[in-house]
């Protein structure tokens, strides 16, 4: 269908410098058991064009849901027309702005397609899953879920360029609330498995068998005391990982936000373009690469939303930071080398920088090594809060779960855990990076950016890693 | 839009059978979007966006789904017919949805006109020619966002309005600016030029050497727009029927302890108001305000369909997060704040919030933006961004001094997904002992 709407705007299309058709066709589906009630099936079609066009000195876009032949000229007449208008008031050079040219096909691998399982059969899962979550009187809120997104994009230009991709996401989630009197603790699980792929997911993540272990320990969480304060060594799971990752490397690292573009939204970023290169952003355990080849991970393409091809690349090194999240356009305006990260979130949102697959390299410790490095400290698991200042650098993050490390053994559980630090300062003292035993891959659909706001799915793998020297602290008692 | 609306609505319910409801709920936009950095184009264009979310009912069994549309009834309808015959085919897997709730009772509504589109184009030249020589970053959205709702008992209800939200900065270096919104239905350049020359003025200050402070406790003003940000991670479960029962929201001391706030916090969702459209997917037509918190003690909640039917309480909202939040007025005259003050922070704007002891509503997120320190009554000197760590059982509790006597009107400037018809009123805050952290 992408391509015949392709062929009528092509045969519309004016004499301009230059011209994108970007087509999305997406389907999603949520099935979710909440308190053993099955709550409304969601089905959300969406489907759209985002038309751009270069003429002179301006460039302007319209995107639109109306993807007849009156519809698609109205966008192009629009998109020309706003192109003409901001002609004496752009920013950038427009003969810097992307013009691809690749012809490329890329689909996510599915082993087990979503469709050969039963709506029925998913539904009697949820409930099962949902069961299983009612261990206890003071489960006073559980809920299973699975989420299903096919998209398509279509990316065809006036240079000759055909990317066509095709991505299947599953999404699956457990959740369970304990309560007593004014205390109440919240356990998630599997929700950070987001991925590309079928059924087969599902498996992998184990779901809906941890639903037990989520409601258990949401109840012990209620009776555990509270996370205590100090400065201590902290042991962070891949599922914090990714949250540390995502706010204190992966928005520092994208180059708009280092232009200036996102300063009245998202913020700026304490990184500066004089740092690539020779700034020691880590100890010499770090090293972080993008990485959209991962076929199972949440953020994997062939090409980025301007049509350039991705690859893998260390982002940082050894410590040291090596290059930023910046798609072609940020690299024309700063003359910086990037990767292939420009994404929009949908049809009707134009292209920035953003982070797709940002992952911290497996090391060499175990598991156990890592415990045991750890003379009195905290493991933390699973985000439950995040906040950051503008300039990504000021950070506080909480976790749904955490375990006092003493002598360098497991000890019981804390509830509210929370530690506050220095993205400058913090991956310095990065200590110990665990193996690929206890590397995850994992995501998230929901990172905030742009104006117009858009909201897209990251990916993030990492494995357990300690941090020295660590401010935490909990909540009341 | 609203007769395409009403025509696809119409032909839709003829294709139902015997026993069958249909709800009909739309949602569109027509907006452009300017993206400005250094007072110069980022990105600019225009967004035409459709959707219909059909609920089709027999008994107490129903299915749901939501299409985007194209916007001509003879391209539409075909899918649509499809579709419907899609949730007709799921209903027979399905069971009854004991929470199923919808209007029965015909309530007709029109808000809104067709008015005269606002012209992006003349009122960027004049923000070009305002902010001339200033580093201004920041957003343009306006235009048409249009909502209604159809269903086959006959009701139709239909809201409509026309507006802009021009959301900026202006920066001095660094991380160091001044922040500001302006928003309506008719753009005059003058209040443009004002808030400029504001902002101008303002920069001056900025550009005095920033002073750092120490973690500690601090007497605090907080401009209705750091207010604002408190009272949004307030509402995630704050004020919902659902989140109340099941112990998730994070005013649950007040609810099981009879904690309460300052005895002059007063919260309503005006539904009233007009911004947002006031009828739900279900059908149902809210108008009455909601007392949410009255002289500090928690009042009522905001119950949707779902929930209304599920714990058998009479629903008052589409949403059970607020849309049109208003706040009574104190009676600190704003212009006796800086003297009130005396010495702290006067906090413009605040950021990235998030709980840090949910039982406890407490709160952490940073400074941003125009914050000053004030000395004996004068702003001296920008501060450089503090990370602030506390409880609103203290902000607008224990701690709380004085709200002002005027108040603000705040158009919610979000955009994700469609342009947001959120908005809050309210005032600023007067704190003694805020807590700063790092």
């Amino acid at each position: 269908m992408l391509n015949t709407i392709a062929q009528i705007f092509t045969r519309l299309a004016p004499a301009v410098d230059f011209w994108s058709l970007r087509l999305v066709d997406e389907r999603e589906e949520q099935v979710m058991v909440r308190q053993g009630v099955l709550s409304p099936l969601s089905t959300q079609i969406n489907r759209g064009a985002f038309v751009s066009v270069i003429t002179g000195e301006g460039s302007g876009y319209a995107a639109t849901c109306d993807l007849t032949a009156s519809g698609l000229r109205a966008a192009l007449q629009q998109a020309r027309a706003w192109a003409q208008r901001n002609a004496p008031h752009m920013l950038l050079d427009t003969r810097n702005l992307p013009r691809p040219a690749l012809q490329v096909h890329y689909q996510t691998p599915v082993k087990q397609a979503w469709d050969s399982i039963p709506l029925a059969d998913k539904i009697a899962l949820l409930h099962d899953a949902c069961a299983a979550l009612a261990t206890d009187a003071r489960i006073v809120d559980r809920a299973a879920w699975l989420n299903r997104r096919v998209t398509d994009t279509l990316l065809v230009t006036s240079a000759g360029g055909h990317i066509a991709q095709h991505f299947e996401y599953v999404m699956p989630g457990l959740m369970a609330v304990a309560n007593e009197g004014a205390r109440t603790q919240r356990r998630t699980g599997v929700s950070d498995g987001a991925g590309q792929g079928g059924w087969e997911r599902l498996a992998l993540l184990g779901f809906p068998g941890k639903a037990r272990e989520v409601a258990e320990q949401a109840l012990e969480l209620l009776h555990a005391p509270p996370c205590p304060t100090g400065i201590t060594d902290v042991l962070l799971m891949p599922d914090q990982m990714m949250l540390q990752i995502h706010e204190s490397i992966g928005h520092p690292l994208e180059l708009d936000r280092i232009l200036g573009d996102e300063r009245n939204f998202a913020g700026t970023s304490f990184v500066t373009q004089d740092m690539f290169g020779s700034y020691q952003y880590g100890s010499k355990l770090l090293n972080v690469t993008f990485d959209p080849t991962r076929t199972e991970q949440l953020a994997s393409y062939a090409c980025d939303d301007d049509g350039t091809a991705a690859e893998r690349t260390y982002l940082i090194r050894d410590g040291i930071l090596l290059r930023p999240l910046g798609g072609v356009t940020s690299q024309a305006r700063s003359g910086m080398q990037g990767v292939a990260n420009a994404r929009a979130c949908d049809w009707n949102r134009p292209a920035i920088d953003r982070m797709a697959n940002l992952n911290v390299e497996p090391g060499d410790s175990t598991f156990n090594e890592l415990v045991a490095s750890i003379e009195h400290g905290v493991l933390m698991e699973t985000n439950s809060s995040w906040s950051i200042d503008d300039s990504r650098n000021k950070f506080q993050f909480g976790c749904e779960s955490a375990r006092v490390i003493e002598n360098g053994e497991l000890k019981g559980l804390l509830r509210n855990p929370n530690y506050r630090g220095v993205s400058a300062t913090f991956w310095r003292n990065l200590a110990k990076v665990g193996d690929r035993n206890t590397f995850e891959v994992l995501g998230t659909p929901n990172c905030g950016k742009g104006e117009p706001q858009q909201v897209i799915h990251v990916g993030h793998a990492s494995p357990a890693c300690v941090f020295r020297g660590v401010d935490v602290f909990g909540g009341a008692d | 839009m609203r007769d395409y609306f009403n025509s696809l609505a119409d032909a839709l319910m003829t294709q139902l059978t015997g026993g069958e409801v249909l709800l009909c709920s739309f949602d569109g936009e027509d907006s452009d979007f300017v993206r400005l950095n250094k007072n110069k184009v980022r990105q600019a264009g225009h967004v035409t966006q459709r959707y219909l979310h059909l609920d089709l009912i027999r008994g107490q069994r129903h299915a749901t789904c939501s299409s985007v549309l194209a916007g001509h009834l003879e391209h539409d309808l075909p899918p649509l017919r499809a579709l419907l015959d899609t949730l007709r085919a799921q209903i027979t897997l399905l069971s009854d949805d004991p929470y199923l709730m919808y209007a029965t009772e015909i309530n007709n509504s029109t808000h809104g006109d067709a008015a005269a589109g606002i012209d992006s184009g003349a009122a960027l030249e004049d923000i070009f020619s305002a902010a001339h020589g200033l580093d201004l970053v920041g957003l343009w959205a306006s235009g048409a966002i249009y909502s209604g709702f159809a269903n086959s008992l006959g009701q139709r209800n239909w809201h409509q309005s026309t507006t802009f939200n021009f959301d900026w900065s202006c920066y001095h270096q660094t991380d160091k600016a001044v922040k500001n919104n302006y928003a309506g239905f008719e753009w005059n350049a003058k209040i443009l030029k004002h808030k400029i020359h504001d902002a101008r003025t303002q920069l001056d200050i900025i550009a005095r050497p920033a002073i750092t402070l120490a973690p500690g406790h601090y007497r605090a003003y907080f401009a209705p727009a750091a207010l604002e940000e408190l009272l949004s991670v307030m509402a995630w479960g704050g004020f919902g029927l659902k989140a109340h029962r099941s112990a998730r929201t994070p005013l649950i001391k007040m609810v099981k302890q009879d904690r309460r706030l300052h005895a002059d916090v007063s919260l309503t969702e005006d539904h009233a108001r007009g911004l947002a459209p006031n009828f739900t997917r279900g059908g149902f037509v809210t108008r009455a305000p909601v007392t949410l918190i009255v002289h500090g003690k928690y009042t009522d909640c905001l119950v949707n369909p779902r929930s209304a039917k599920e714990y058998g309480v009479p629903l008052n909202s589409g949403s059970e997060a607020p849309h049109a939040l208003d706040m009574q007025p104190g009676t600190l005259p704003h212009t006796d704040v800086l003297k009130k003050l005396d010495t702290g922070l006067y906090i413009n704007n605040l950021w990235y919030c998030n709980f840090s002891d949910h039982d406890d509503c407490r709160i952490t997120g940073m400074t941003r933006f125009a914050c000053f320190w004030v000395q004996d009554g004068v702003i001296t000197a920008p501060i450089n961004v503090m990370r602030f760590d506390d409880s609103i059982y203290r902000l607008l509790g224990t701690q709380l001094l004085a709200l002002t006597a005027e108040r603000e009107f705040l158009f919610d400037t979000s955009t994700y997904m469609q342009r947001s018809t959120r908005s809050a009123q309210l005032p600023g805050a007067l704190v003694d002992d805020f807590t700063l952290t790092l």
